[in-house]
């Protein structure tokens, strides 16, 4: 037998339910479909495309009248349905009454209107059908300005599509970041950052307060009394459920129509679908659960047993160029862990939340590839422990088992770039490697890739891995640790892009699994954080190593060695005097000259230490930084004072050097000379940076090295006068802090960027020069004080806590 | 329990130590967090490196002498074979307390 169906509201539930039951039982209903829309249905979810003319509406409409005839459907579009009469079982339209055996509400939702002056003047408009995806294609024909009220989803296509066709357009958004709910702070400011770059401006913490305008909108007025010119104002705040028809003929309504899990309202033969229902609580505004929720409603209608579930929900921005997703819960709460891999270069963001070894959440901007694999995870419930470690990478990580860091780099196609700076791609490289370059350095010489800055050198590595295979021996990337995958040249990079300007920042943004780092991590991170943030940030001395921390080298014994600085190598009587009395009056078992020409007290008890700093302050001496990775000594000969064969004033320039540079911290410890004449009895050319005097100025060497590594200084420049001498070296420390990697002594860090590339800006650049210079100087205003007398204001931290050996003997 | 008032939580940087001497020894007080400490011996069961001196990350601690690190909660060294004996120790107030009679030499023994 035939029953009457009648279906108010022709959406994409409804008229999913209608496919379900036309395909499953033609013959089981006698449908009517009422639609306020002068027109079928079609897909809301690309009013967008249309808004912005990629796309008409022709191609957005999914059932067309032809398709309605055929199927049987009685179409009443165009016509108000005014009221229900459950008693008489019959719906009354515009047009007359229809009478139902049963009855499906699919109402849909109504947008929000934020109840402001002026609300309803001509000009201000919603977004939620086609007649207003018209009226905006309309108003933009003439151009001018349109505010949109609301930096959600559809605030944000409206504002896209709005710009995209000639508007100048303002976002205005209460909270403090776009798209709050389905998106946190770093990918809210990522994608501010994209609508701007497209000339969409966007105004956060904007409350609205009245629309100004005699016969039509012309401007809005915020709060703060801010007066934005609006020829459009489009509302796009949120929706609410469509449910007058129902509360009218005494349904139970709450937000929405209530509903049971077979889409039954309160009257038996009354259901409702789509965004017009509540069900358990909850209210549904994207088109899978309005999908789930129509079969389940088709099923029921036909007498077979169903229920619906809501699932995890996933949002995609529909906005060209803005590539964005979101998933699941990614709130923060005890218990949850978050891995965060960002790619600031490539405007990459990428968020996942774990909770009890599996996938919660996962925010992802500029890249949102793995998106739907997140979503299936998170779905699934599937535990994610054996693959947590490359699990931000995506699928193309997760390979049989055990994870294969190289298959992310050999998924990359061919025009990918590598080298950023010298914009190499990988097919270029890889044709390099075919081609006989069989390690970084031919690679180097044959592309110019990661001959730059260098931090591209892992890739480049990796790439060399892909393609040589088993040939190639890989000076693999290292993270920094065991708290991240990050690598020290992604951190540092992040550090200065993001800015992060705090040990919690770094931790937090960079998704570190510890609570606060490990004696690995937290020197390194300490130290790029003073060095690039010299005044936002401060030493933190809980992230040093004990000597810098105590400003003495602990000894096996767990003694102290003091070393004052003796500039160059130059002392006098009461130095050596003051050194001799702080020996005897605390019992200093050994006193040695050490190899940067200076003394040093060897076994120093601890508590003693800010008693001998003290003494030896008041004799004009200050901390050697024998312990620091910073500037330890300046070796000199006698130079031209003295020597027959000297040159110019070697010693001279080795003081000045010294004072210009202690005090600030290094990445390693930094080691000068400065001989003078070629014969070099300073042994200036296996320092950090070796000076070589000669009759026409000073050869300013680096990179050498003499300790587990041997190596001879590479000429820098050739400086006719002492002070650009002292200009390239300061320039050059400075460039060695912003770049190196922590513990990389300066040889290294060269090996890695090359010397042309330090050449580049330190030499051929000289407002770069200076730049450098200026911000050492900087740091200098911090860091260029003796430790000694600080430490020496707080001597009690040197001292036992409590003595409890007498209380507990009583 | 004999909870001994030892000082202030603020006496110790967070994430920092300081030594106490009792009558087993040197004892460091450990700060992890904002009103948490630990107590533990001083001294590393490895080369006899000060553990006062050493880093602090979340309960952990690294020996400044070869990096052994140790949980603070258990005194268990991790990933290598050894031990250091902890104390019971408290914040209460702002002030630190320890257990007075685990540092009886008696009870150690």
């Amino acid at each position: 037998m035939t029953e009457k169906l009648v279906i108010i509201g022709a959406g994409m539930a409804s008229g999913r339910v209608i496919e379900h039951l036309v395909k499953t039982d033609p013959d089981a209903f006698d449908i009517t479909l009422f639609n306020a829309e002068p027109r079928g249905n079609y897909n809301r979810i690309m009013l967008s495309p249309v808004l912005s003319g990629d796309k008409t509406y022709e191609e957005i409409v999914t059932h067309s009248d032809e398709w309605y005839a055929e199927n049987g459907v009685t179409c009443r579009f165009g016509e108000h349905v005014t009221a229900i009469d459950r008693a008489r079982k019959v719906v009354i339209g515009q047009a007359g009454e229809v009478a139902y055996d049963k009855l499906v509400i699919a109402t849909g939702s109504a947008p929000f209107i934020i109840p402001v002056p002026g609300k309803d003047l001509d000009g201000v408009i919603t977004y939620r059908d086609l007649d207003d995806t018209n009226a905006m294609i309309e108003a933009a024909a003439t151009g001018g300005e349109a505010v949109v009220i609301g930096g959600g989803l559809l605030g944000l296509e409206a504002a896209a599509g709005l710009r995209e066709r000639g508007m100048e357009v303002t976002v205005l958004h209460l909270m403090d970041h776009l798209m709050e709910r389905q998106l946190e702070g770093a990918a809210g400011y990522l994608l501010r950052q994209d609508l701007e770059k497209r000339g969409i401006r966007v105004m956060t913490r904007a409350s609205t307060k009245a629309i100004l305008g005699e016969d039509r909108a012309e401007a809005v007025l915020l709060e703060d009394g801010t007066v934005l010119g609006a020829d459009l104002v489009v509302m796009a705040v949120g929706i609410r459920p469509e449910t007058r028809l129902a509360t009218d003929t005494a349904l139970d309504v709450e937000r929405g129509i209530s509903v049971n899990a077979q889409m039954q309202t309160s009257d038996p033969d009354v259901f409702a679908v789509g965004e017009c229902v509540e069900f358990d609580g909850i209210l549904f505004g994207l088109v899978a659960p309005l999908y789930d929720q129509a079969r389940i409603l088709a099923e029921t209608l036909l007498g077979r047993e169903a229920a619906f579930v809501p699932k995890e929900l996933s949002t995609k921005l529909k906005v060209t160029g803005c590539e964005l997703f979101s998933a699941g819960d990614f709130a923060e709460a005890e218990g949850r862990e978050d891995i965060v891999f960002r790619d600031p270069a490539r405007g990459v963001y990428k968020r996942l939340v774990i909770e009890d070894d599996r996938l919660v959440g996962a925010v992802m901007y500029g890249d949102t590839t793995d998106g739907s694999w997140f979503f299936g995870l998170i779905r699934d419930g599937t535990e994610i422990e054996d693959m947590r470690d490359t699990l931000i990478f995506g699928p193309a990580y997760q390979g049989g088992g055990s994870a294969d860091p190289l298959a992310a780099v050999a998924a990359l196609p061919p025009e990918a770039e590598i080298c950023g700076c010298n914009g190499v791609c990988k097919g270029t490289i890889v044709e390099a490697i075919t081609g006989g370059a069989g390690d970084l350095g031919a690679v180097r010489a044959a592309t110019k890739a990661s001959a730059s800055c260098g931090t591209c050198t892992g890739l480049v590595e990796q790439l060399l891995s892909v393609t040589l295979g088993d040939d190639y021996a890989a000076p693999t990337t290292q993270p920094v640790c065991g708290c991240t995958d990050l690598t020290h040249e992604d951190v540092r990079r992040l550090i200065k892009s993001k800015p992060l300007k705090s040990q919690e920042a770094v931790w937090q943004e960079l998704g570190w699994s510890t609570r606060n780092g490990c004696h690995v991590c937290r020197p390194a991170i300490n130290f790029y954080l003073l060095a690039d943030w010299p005044l936002e940030y401060r030493d933190d001395p809980q992230s040093r190593f004990v000597n810098e921390r105590k400003h003495a080298n602990i000894q096996k014994d767990g003694t102290f060695s003091v070393v004052p600085r003796m500039w160059s190598g130059i002392t006098n009587a009461s130095e050596l005097r003051a050194i001799a009395d702080a020996a005897d009056k605390y019992d200093v078992p050994t006193v040695k000259v050490t190899g940067g020409q200076r003394i040093d007290l060897l076994g120093v008890r601890g508590e003693d230490l800010p008693h001998i700093w003290a003494d030896l302050n008041r004799a004009g001496l200050v901390s050697g930084h024998a312990y620091s990775k910073g500037l330890r000594t300046v070796k000199t000969c006698v130079g031209s004072d003295h020597c027959r064969f000297g040159t110019q004033d070697s010693t001279g320039l080795g003081i000045k050097l010294e004072r210009a540079l202690w005090g600030s911290w290094t990445p390693h410890k930094v080691k000068l000379a400065v001989s003078g004449c070629p014969r070099n009895c300073a042994e200036a050319t296996c320092k950090d940076v070796g000076v070589i005097c000669v009759d026409s100025g000073y050869q300013v060497s680096v990179a050498g090295a003499a300790g587990m590594d041997v190596k001879e200084t590479e000429r820098l420049a050739d400086a006719p006068t002492e002070q650009e001498a002292i200009d390239l070296t300061m320039a050059f420390i400075q460039l060695y802090r912003e770049n190196a990697k922590y513990l990389d002594r300066a040889y290294k860090w060269v090996a890695k960027v090359g010397l042309d590339w330090v050449r580049e800006r330190i030499v051929d650049d000289p407002q770069e020069r200076a730049r450098l210079i200026e911000r050492f100087e900087l740091s200098q205003s911090v860091y260029r004080k003796d430790p000694w007398a600080e430490e020496v204001k707080k001597a009690d931290v040197f001292t036992p806590l409590a003595d409890l050996t007498l209380e507990a003997a009583e | 329990m004999n909870w001994i008032d030892i000082g202030a939580i603020d006496d110790i940087e967070l994430r920092g130590a300081r030594i106490v001497k009792t009558p087993v020894g040197c004892v460091a007080l450990f700060r992890t967090a904002e009103a948490e400490v630990f107590a533990t011996g001083d001294t590393c069961p490895h080369n006899g490196g000060p553990l006062s001196e050493g880093i602090v990350h979340g309960r952990k601690v690294t020996c400044p002498l070869h990096n052994w690190v140790f949980s603070l909660e258990t005194g268990e060294a991790l990933g290598e074979d050894g031990q250091i004996p902890t104390f019971p120790a408290k914040v209460q107030d702002g002030r630190i307390l320890i257990d007075g009679a685990s540092l009886d030499r008696r009870s150690v023994a």
